[in-house]
């Protein structure tokens, strides 16, 4: 199965093992992610504190780029492009006036879009497509004993839901689970990390990660687990400041979910970008590699 | 947004208490579902669910009661609307189905448009910056924006130079320049330059009324 993939700002870089991963683990299930032809920036949470028209004409070109192209599906890996996009799509889809001026836009670029094109998140696929059982059959090593704090963030689910719950989800301790390992309780996992602000109120957001950081902690797991970009950034950059204000040592790995299914499928740590991150994950990679 | 209009807010305030009220409105009305807005009750529950709310001049539910009271140009000087994180969780629990997440970014767009919002804004200079590069490159290149950003904040940058410089060498910090830029640079300015004018003509005709 070919699946249209759109990547995301934040994977070219700064998060490239969750693309690397996120490929990688894709081709064990059979599924090849084929990257949308030039696509641009979604516009995140920033353009769109600017300039609300434009950042939508920005997110609905690659909607119309991959209309284009002839696909009812394209698929992201960060939750902040897949709420960006999915929102362009259903206020267009919502509001017929608001969807002809993004059209005007468009077509004044020889584009157009008449919204065909449903955007998913790779976990929504992974669990719901191809599900939990061809998950399990490609385990060759299980993360037996593994204790894992699967935080999902905010825009995972929020506010669309169309995943999973917006208070409570559970999709990524699913797939855990089917990987062998252990997901712990973490009451925290749809609280907010404090996303962009982290970059300009540090020392008002720490808090946040701090919380994030003891809860897992204190809930005896070996890492937390995340689905987007933004989230590894804030609690593995600022995991020192966070430990500062909490008095405490945690060194808590953080991980994307595409990279602990790498290694239950056996694959090697490096095709999964392990050694990317801050806080060292050797420990976990020596011991389920 | 061009350069430097950040830099340009007038002194006093631009728009009177009801001009501000209006204008406001108008915009929230135009975003789908924005009319629920009316249906308020002032239950809280969007302030209780905020992750940063501790840190607000104003919490989300003192926005629409200060609208309400004709002082919503108070909430545009604050940081209020600069520390939303947009996580969606007053959105989602609103039991009015306000979509307040919508109307932080309204009053951004706002407080920058009219200039209430103070000049030394890190947030909203951090907004400048990525529209710029987003503009520019058609991506959003994270090296060159944090690089521009810590350009005027020696302090910040030192203390996250050893971490940088560890992400470099992991490969996860392009060289400023060195990023992609997409070749469709010019769709995108066709996109921008017609709904930027789409807007402009809104703001005459609201303007005129």
């Amino acid at each position: 199965m070919e699946l249209l993939y759109y990547p995301g700002c934040s994977v070219e870089y700064t998060a490239k093992a969750f693309d690397q991963s996120a490929r990688a683990v894709c081709r064990k299930l059979g599924v090849e992610l084929k990257e949308l032809d030039d696509w641009n920036c979604c516009g995140a949470t920033t353009y769109m504190s600017v300039r609300e028209l434009v950042s939508h004409g920005n997110s609905a070109r690659n909607l119309a780029l991959a209309e284009k192209a002839g696909h009812t599906q394209m698929v992201a890996v960060c939750p902040a492009c897949h709420t960006v996009l999915h929102k362009t799509n259903y206020y267009m889809e919502e509001d017929p006036k608001f969807s002809e001026l993004i059209r005007k836009g468009l077509k004044a670029a020889g584009l157009d879009y008449t919204g065909s094109v449903l955007v998913r998140h790779l976990i929504d696929i992974i669990v719901n497509d191809i599900g939990l059982d061809a998950v399990r059959a490609n385990v060759v090593k299980p993360l037996s004993g593994l204790k894992v704090a699967a935080y999902h963030g905010c825009m995972l689910t929020r506010p669309f839901g169309s995943i999973d719950s917006t208070e409570r989800p559970t999709i990524m301790d699913r797939l855990l689970e089917a990987l062998g390992a252990e997901p712990v309780e973490y009451p925290l996992t749809a609280k907010c990390c404090g996303g962009m602000v982290m970059n300009t109120e540090t020392e008002k957001t720490v808090p946040v990660v701090a919380g994030l950081l003891k809860c897992a902690c204190d809930r005896g797991a070996d890492c937390i687990v995340v689905a987007c970009p933004l989230c590894h950034m804030n609690l593995d950059f600022y995991q020192p400041e966070a430990n500062r204000y909490l008095g405490g040592d945690c060194a808590m790995p953080i991980v994307y979910f595409t990279q602990l299914a790498g290694l239950a499928f056996g694959l090697s740590p490096e095709e999964l970008g392990f050694g990317g991150e801050l806080v060292s994950t050797r420990k976990l990679v020596t011991q389920y590699a | 947004m061009p350069r430097g209009e950040l830099a340009k807010t007038p002194p006093a305030d631009r728009l009177s208490p009801d001009e501000l009220k209006r204008v406001f409105l108008d915009d929230v009305y135009a975003l789908p579902g924005g009319e629920r807005i009316d249906l308020c009750i002032q239950c809280g529950t969007c302030s209780a669910s905020c992750p940063t709310a501790s840190y607000m001049e104003y919490s989300p539910r003192e926005i629409i009661a200060a609208l309400r009271a004709g002082l919503l140009g108070r909430v545009l000087h604050s940081n209020t609307q600069w520390m939303c994180t947009s996580c969606y969780t007053c959105t989602v629990r609103c039991p009015q189905e306000i979509k307040i997440t919508d109307l932080m970014y309204e009053l951004k767009r706002l407080g920058i448009k009219y200039g209430y919002t103070d000049k030394h804004s890190r947030a909203a200079e951090m907004a400048r910056i990525f529209v710029d590069l987003t503009n520019r490159r058609g991506r959003n290149q994270e090296t060159e924006l944090m690089m521009r950003y810590y350009m005027t904040r020696p302090a910040a940058a030192m203390a996250n130079a050893a971490r940088g410089l560890k992400m470099l060498l992991q490969g996860r910090l392009p060289l400023p320049g060195t990023g992609k830029t997409i070749k469709g640079l010019d769709e995108m300015r066709k996109i921008r330059e017609t709904l930027e004018r789409i807007e402009a003509e809104k703001l005459a005709k609201e303007g005129s009324k």
